[in-house]
């Protein structure tokens, strides 16, 4: 069966089993790297994307339930070339060790600060709990994520 | 020089350089066999005084090439695993050739293109490969200024190097890649080779961001996980549902119709499918997991009475250290502590890929040590291990031995299912968290005489403990080939010896006491599948040596942090305590009622870096909820190549190590293993991480690299600890600190 999805702006049709978690499309079928396979469960956020403007766990979520909402992945925020303000904290924070949490951390983060670009540390840390790392990065991630935060201000008061 | 050609295979010429430099036209001594993680690391040097992997390979082509464009590459046989050992060892290179770190290719970990290291563990890397191609650069770029001294017809004290480029007094410049074309660096490195002063070091000591990062952060390909190779399948494995169950049968023929499956594969109690895409994979392998049958056996230990049982198997003792007489007189104090199986854990569960293609295979994987894997393979396979190429590939995170090998074994028995395709082969969270080697257990017992001044006189202490290491080199360390029809078993588990050890590792204090006797008890039988987990058995020793230290200087009416002091004759050590205790501003401490303090150290190894840590904690006596307020680390890692990349590994020693200490253990029934996932076996998230933790580098340029990356696991869990009982009065001595036990401390 054929799926529409609209993915970091663009619209991709997608020909598999509507009970696909949104993850293995992503992966297998567009090739898209950021989001990763963690535990398939819900429990560790590895695979965060936004749809919708909200963090969703997409190993739990089948394509069919996506319902033409807009999906945005890691690869949705910036390139190699042109980081968008949230891989640039990240790079700046140097907000990794293993890494492969980050791109979830950040699709997280992402949709707090489109949502509440005023939210405090106490804040982020509240939102980035369904969030699991294990080389214990986390204190740089909430630097890199209150960095974020800031450029975006910054950058809208320009 | 091609970087692809594997250094043996290349011609070797005279180099005409220096009259100084030996030329060797034999092959470099390639150690084809396991090497277990003792023989690896911590050998007496004995013949060869070259220093780090040198020994073990000499030529300086095996680390360093320089084409005739001038694009020099680095290759290592350790690999990345999160710690930024890429970065480190760019730099160090960087900084010997003197040429921009951004234009240097580095290769990691591949048997057809670097040297055998061995693993990538037990902190080694900057010591083995990094003292190497510090070394061997040096060298390399010694022979560059020779030859552009006889190209410019001048003495090489009259040349100058700058970013790959010679330049001779009246201006004249040649690059390195002309001054190589033609020449070939497959000569042996010397001993005493001049390495550059410190005092002009451009990139060694300096925060270097990591290569890696930029390529993590923006979707690119930085995992095995994200390769995708032409034609490639999608295969998962049916894992027995308890250690010793037995496939008894399995109706497989509706699965194999099922869409995209393109085989069922049984071999005795293997059992796994191969598919066209992932997601039919995993479909498939529910199916096969409902249909499969299998008999079980009750084979695990009571875990209400573990340490009993642990106890009472058979065992080797080993004292590993005896000094002075025991008298049993002075006020005498004893203690045990104990540490339950505990997981690695990595977020992304391991993966690789695998394909046979004229006979011979080749495997991406995030293995610790491609050439132990190429052997354990081979005899899986039984094809020779030359036909076997092992390619490292990043991973998630492993923290030690984990399912990395199992998984390329699996992808390689399915590739040879379906020759010529690649197949990719992921675990799923349940087959890592049931199916990985843990951490073992230990009990560690300590006892210890105080004399009138308060200063330890005699000192007793014993450890029980598995093997820490049970890494392949053979094929019955390869779960799956424990499962084949024709399986077969894991070679007798041995201890690790000193003065690294295993279950041993920091058991002897590095403190100075007059009168002490240091017993290792190991114990070869294992119930459930154990090996390296970071730190190996430093975690607990030190868990136990440095919460015993507290309970001495608690008895001994004195400061703990005073207390080590006094029994502390390394000057490195004691500085890396002041700089702790003084960051922390241990002595302005005010108590305030649920709050503690807590302090630790260790040197890792008592021969990596030296580490210490200190907490504030508050103590909630009702919800049994520890929360770290401030963490304060000091550390001394020799010389710093990227002090942001130590800082980086201490930040997340401690946290990691806080989640160990806090929350961790494996739980299981007498058949199955209990802990499945992370609902069952909860780590730290957000809200557990301490509100700040600060690390503060001790830099000593000039001094020896010192392995940094395990340096935090012990010394965390001691100050946690010691915190702990400083907030509540009462000691906890079973690992985890978990709220349960919290509550029962608090009389709740």
């Amino acid at each position: 069966m054929t799926i529409s999805l609209s993915i970091n702006g663009s619209m991709h049709n997608v020909d598999a089993d509507p009970a696909t978690p949104l993850l293995y499309v992503l992966r297998d079928e567009l090739r898209l790297n950021g989001a990763k396979f963690g535990c398939g469960l819900g429990q560790c956020g590895s695979c965060t994307v936004m749809v919708g403007g909200e963090p969703v766990f997409s190993c739990l979520m089948p394509i069919s339930s996506i319902a033409g909402r807009p999906i945005k992945t890691v690869e949705g925020l910036g390139t190699l070339d042109k980081p968008g303000p949230m891989q640039r904290a990240f790079i700046e924070e140097q907000a990794a060790q293993c890494g492969y949490c980050i791109a979830g951390m950040m699709m997280r983060a992402q949709a707090l600060l489109e949502k509440n670009a005023a939210a405090t540390d106490a804040d982020i840390r509240r939102h980035m709990q369904p969030n699991l790392c294990r080389c214990g990065t986390h204190m740089r991630i909430l630097r890199a994520v209150r960095r974020a935060f800031d450029f975006t201000k910054s950058e809208t008061q320009k | 020089m091609s970087p692809d050609a594997p250094a043996s295979m290349q011609r070797r010429r005279f180099v005409r350089a220096s009259g100084a430099l030996i030329v060797y036209f034999s092959v470099a001594p390639r150690l084809g066999i396991a090497q277990k993680e003792a023989q690896n690391v911590g050998k007496t040097p004995s013949q060869t005084p070259l220093p780090g992997s040198l020994k073990t390979e000499p030529f300086l082509d095996s680390w360093i090439r320089i084409d005739e464009k001038g694009n020099v590459t680095v290759l290592t046989g350790k690999a990345e695993l999160g710690q930024g050992i890429k970065t480190a060892l760019i730099q160090v290179a960087a900084e010997e050739l003197v040429v921009n770190p951004a234009g240097i290719t580095l290769i990691t970990a591949d048997t057809a293109r670097t040297a055998n290291e061995g693993y990538t563990a037990g902190s080694h890397s900057m010591q083995d490969s990094g003292t190497a191609i510090r070394h061997a650069a040096a060298q390399v770029r010694e022979i560059l200024f020779a030859l552009a001294a006889a190209r410019l017809n001048t003495t090489t004290d009259q040349i100058t190097a700058t970013n790959g480029t010679m330049r001779g007094k009246e201006g004249t410049t040649i690059g390195y890649g002309e001054l190589v074309a033609g020449q070939n660096l497959h000569v042996q490195a010397t001993t005493g080779g001049r390495l550059r002063d410190p005092a002009e070091h451009v990139f060694v000591g300096k925060p270097w961001r990591r290569i890696d990062i930029p390529a993590k952060v923006t979707g690119g390909v930085a995992y095995i996980q994200d390769l995708r190779l032409e034609r490639m399948m999608h295969g998962r494995v049916i894992r027995p549902p308890s250690p010793l169950a037995k496939l008894r049968e399995i109706a497989s023929e509706p699965i194999e119709k099922m869409p995209g499956v393109t085989k069922v594969v049984r071999d005795g109690s293997f059992l796994a499918v191969v598919a066209q895409r992932e997601y039919e994979a995993v479909t498939a392998m529910r199916a096969l997991a409902r249909a499969a049958v299998w008999d079980e056996t009750a084979s695990l230990p009571d875990a209400q009475s573990l340490y009993a049982a642990f106890q009472a198997f058979p065992r080797e003792n080993y004292t590993i250290l005896d000094q002075g007489i025991l008298s049993g007189s002075g006020k005498t104090i004893e203690a045990t502590y104990r540490r339950p199986f505990q997981l690695h854990g990595s977020i992304g569960p391991s993966c690789a890929i695998a394909q046979l293609e004229n006979d011979s295979y080749t495997v991406w994987t995030h293995s610790q040590g491609v050439y132990p894997l190429r052997n354990a393979l081979a005899e899986m396979l039984a094809v020779p291990k030359e036909q076997i190429r092992c390619i490292h590939v990043e991973g998630s995170g492993c923290y030690g031995h984990n399912a990395a090998d199992d998984v390329a074994a699996d992808a390689a028995l399915l590739a040879r299912s379906v020759p010529g395709i690649p197949v990719r082969v992921q675990w799923m969270r349940e087959d890592e968290h049931t199916w990985e080697p843990y951490g073992p257990p230990m009990i560690m017992a300590a006892k210890a005489a105080l004399d009138a001044s308060g200063n330890v006189s005699e000192w007793q202490y014993e450890v029980w403990s598995n093997t820490h290491s049970t890494r392949p080199g053979a094929a019955g360390n390869l779960l799956a080939a424990t499962h084949l029809q024709q399986a077969f078993t894991a070679p007798p588990p041995k201890p690790l010896p000193q003065p690294e050890g295993g279950g041993d590792r920091n058991a002897i204090p590095l403190y100075t006491f007059p009168n002490a006797r240091v017993v290792h008890h190991f114990i070869p039988q294992m119930p459930l599948r154990v090996s390296a987990l970071r730190s190996l058995g430093a975690y607990a020793n030190v868990f136990a040596l440095e919460s015993f230290m507290d309970e001495l200087a608690l008895a001994a009416k004195l400061d703990p942090v005073e207390f080590r002091l006094r029994h502390m004759r390394d000057e490195r050590a004691s500085a890396v305590i002041r700089r702790a205790a003084e960051r922390f501003e241990w002595a302005k401490y005010q108590k305030r009622p649920g709050r503690g303090r807590g302090f630790a150290f260790a040197r890792y190894k008592n021969l990596g870096a030296y580490a210490a840590v200190a907490f504030d904690v508050e103590v909630q006596r009702e919800s049994g909820l520890v929360r770290v307020r401030r963490a304060v680390a000091a550390v001394d890692s020799g010389e710093a190549v990227n002090p942001d990349g130590i800082r980086n590994q201490i930040e997340g020693g401690i946290v990691q190590s806080l989640s160990w200490t806090l929350a961790e253990e494996v739980t299981f029934d007498r058949t199955r293993i209990t802990s499945r996932d992370w609902g069952g076996y909860p780590i730290l998230r957000f809200s557990g991480v301490p509100d700040s933790v600060e690390v503060n580098v001790i830099d000593r340029p000039g001094q020896p690299f010192l392995g940094t990356g395990e340096a935090t696991q012990g010394p965390t869990a001691a100050a946690l600890a010691n915190a702990v009982a400083d907030a509540m009065g009462v000691r906890i001595r079973d690992l985890p600190l978990s709220r349960s036990r919290i509550r029962a401390a608090a009389g709740l």
